[in-house]
């Protein structure tokens, strides 16, 4: 298990990179030097009560002595860390959870990424450890173009990219699940292929079901709200098959059959 | 060097910042960020005699300076807890005070008899915010039932018992008597606060159980004023908590009357702010040249 860090580090960069996008990224030796994709880091917005959690976010890269994350803006905290500067110190606690079993990804094997809005964040760090070497496919949907993300970081890395907006303005008109169930019925021998998803309740619900029905194992990145990030609050449970299990600690990524909603 | 060190009856710290039950786990998720043998002592999650599953999610969110949870006493159970949480519990070097809940003061007896037996255990926390079987309420709100579960307590264990109190109720103090009445040895206050919040896009509660417990900054003034009436209705050794984020709320707890302090919600912020208020108070005491952390204690003027 990789030990976790505490302390201020100096954001390097900090930009816009869509509506309510940004991306963000901090150096970090400490923090990255035994940090894996599927994991991520708690943020401390502002040093001050308000807001008073800290904020859970995946490695969306991970490089030799800094990470990136990307996030969306939504509330108070998101709001905080899109004003911040480059130059300026951010409070980082990590790194935390699993992450994606790499091991056990075969690269004879065919590799499916499946991401649904702001689930390309761990799925891009997932695809730059070596998955996207060979030339897997990447499912990205969104509501609209504009929420379309990182299409061109996974081509680069010679994905095949495929897109569906739930309005038709870029790509595949419909759900990116839609996608992904043809992907699969014209793909020969598909039951030796793996899914790798990040994205929305109902989305990851459609793969468990879709991934169950062709058998093959998929595995997911989930969320929670959390407190602690480190396994001691027990605030972050999600039902499995075998319990309650902690989304920071036991997760964040599962094997989404063993996920009971 | 100021002294630090203090005495609850029986319980003698190093010092006087303890880790709150349910907010530290069993001290190993901290042991990569904290220098744990520097903690005055450790109280555990709440322990039951058969292991319980918890709630269903979503456990907790956040609230104006606050949070609320609704964990559900998810615990292993005591006999795993024994088996496998207690040895690297001990090997820290800290006191280890084990809070323990339960249905009737039997069974609350029965774990006491239990832990006793275990050397490595300093102290039992008794958590008596759970159900008063058979009647509405919690045990806490209950001056006869709490009462009833310290006395059996006491009956069971030679180990200093630390009655945990509720802040839901109409009078604390009237609680507070009646462990003391019954062989207590500490009392430690406060508990969470009733609490609940609303998703209002779906106008569903946000927390799985509907109610929760609401901990951190918001619930500090509260914390304070229940701390001084059960500083100033009983003569027991008091443990202090309830919005502590930094030295100052610490301080402020013992100036009120607390012979100790635990942090709770604040350590998810700041996973070493047990460790800064230990330095932050003896620099505190330094400053103003006081030479025994007990000359602070329930010093407020008034
Ligand atoms: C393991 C994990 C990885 C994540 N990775 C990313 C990422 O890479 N990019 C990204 O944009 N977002 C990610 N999220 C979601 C992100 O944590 C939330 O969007 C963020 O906490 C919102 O904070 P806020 O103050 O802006 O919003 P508010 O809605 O004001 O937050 C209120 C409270 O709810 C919590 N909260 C709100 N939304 C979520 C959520 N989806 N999951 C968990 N807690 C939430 C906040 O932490 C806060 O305590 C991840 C969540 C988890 C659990
Ligand atoms: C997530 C969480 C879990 C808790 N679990 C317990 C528990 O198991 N037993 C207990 O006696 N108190 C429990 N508490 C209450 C704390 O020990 C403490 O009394 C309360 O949170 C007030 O202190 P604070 O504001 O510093 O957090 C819990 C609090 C939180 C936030
Ligand atoms: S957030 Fe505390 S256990 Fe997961």
């Amino acid at each position: 298990m990789s030990k976790i860090v505490q302390g201020n580090f100096q954001i390097l960069a900090n930009k816009k990179v869509g509506v309510d996008y940004f991306k963000m990224e901090v150096g970090a030796p400490s923090v990255v030097k035994q940090a894996r994709p599927g994991q991520f880091v708690h943020v401390r917005c502002r040093n001050s009560i308000e807001p008073l959690l800290r904020r859970p976010f995946s490695f969306h890269r991970l490089k030799r002595s800094s990470f990136e994350i990307l996030y969306k803006v939504i509330g108070q905290g998101t709001n905080l860390l899109a004003k911040k500067r480059k130059g300026d110190k951010i409070d980082i606690l990590g790194p935390l959870g699993n992450g994606f079993q790499l091991s056990s990804i075969n690269y004879q094997l065919s590799t499916i990424l499946v991401a649904g809005g702001m689930g390309v964040a761990p799925l891009l760090a997932l695809a730059e450890a070596g998955v996207g070497k060979r030339s897997c496919p990447v499912l990205i949907g969104a509501r609209t173009k504009r929420e379309v993300l990182c299409a061109k970081d996974f081509k680069k890395l010679g994905a095949k990219v495929r897109i569906a907006t739930d309005d038709g303005s870029l790509g595949y008109r419909g759900l990116v699940t839609d996608l992904l169930k043809k992907l699969l019925l014209s793909t020969k021998n598909c039951q030796l292929s793996t899914i790798y998803a990040c994205g929305p309740k109902p989305m990851l619900q459609e793969i468990t079901r879709l991934a169950k029905n062709f058998r093959i194992p998929a595995y997911g990145s989930l969320e929670e709200n959390m407190a602690c990030g480190v396994g001691a609050c027990l605030g972050c449970a999600i039902k499995t098959k075998q319990g309650y299990k902690q989304v920071c600690k036991d997760g964040p990524v599962f094997n989404l059959q063993e996920i009971q909603c | 060097m100021p002294n630090l060190s203090v005495s609850l009856g029986k319980l003698k710290l190093a010092n006087p910042l303890l880790v709150a039950s349910g907010t530290f786990g069993y001290a190993g998720e901290y042991q990569d960020l904290v220098s744990l043998k520097k903690i005055g002592a450790i109280v555990t999650k709440t322990i039951t005699l058969k292991a319980q599953k918890g709630n269903p999610p979503p456990r907790l969110c956040e609230t104006y300076s606050g949070m609320l949870n609704a964990i559900g006493l998810e615990n292993p159970g005591l006999q795993a807890f024994i088996d496998k949480k207690l040895s690297s519990l001990r090997k820290i070097g800290v006191p280890i005070i084990v809070s323990i809940a339960a249905d009737t003061p039997a069974q609350f007896a029965r774990i006491a008899r239990r832990l006793s037996s275990i050397k490595s255990v300093a102290a039992l926390e008794l958590n008596i915010s759970c159900p008063n079987l058979g009647k509405r309420g919690l045990i806490a709100q209950d001056p006869q039932a709490t009462y009833r579960v310290v006395q059996a307590v006491k009956k069971a264990t030679s180990l200093p018992v630390i009655t945990k109190l509720s802040p839901n109720v109409t009078d604390i103090s009237a609680i507070a008597s009646a462990a003391q009445r019954a062989g207590s040895d500490i009392l430690s206050l406060v508990n969470t606060f009733f609490g609940m919040a609303v998703d209002l896009p779906t106008r569903k509660p946000i927390l799985g159980n509907t109610t929760g417990g609401l901990s951190g900054p918001a619930i500090k003034p509260q914390a304070l004023w229940m701390l001084r009436q059960v500083f100033r209705a009983t003569k027991l050794p008091i443990i202090g908590m309830g919005g502590i984020m930094n030295t100052r709320d610490a301080l402020e707890f013992i100036v009120c009357g607390a012979t100790a302090v635990a942090v709770g919600t604040a350590n998810f912020v700041n996973p070493r702010v047990s460790v800064e208020i230990i330095a932050g108070i003896k620099d505190y005491l330094n400053k103003n040249k006081i030479k025994n952390i007990k000359q602070l204690v329930g010093s407020l003027k008034a």
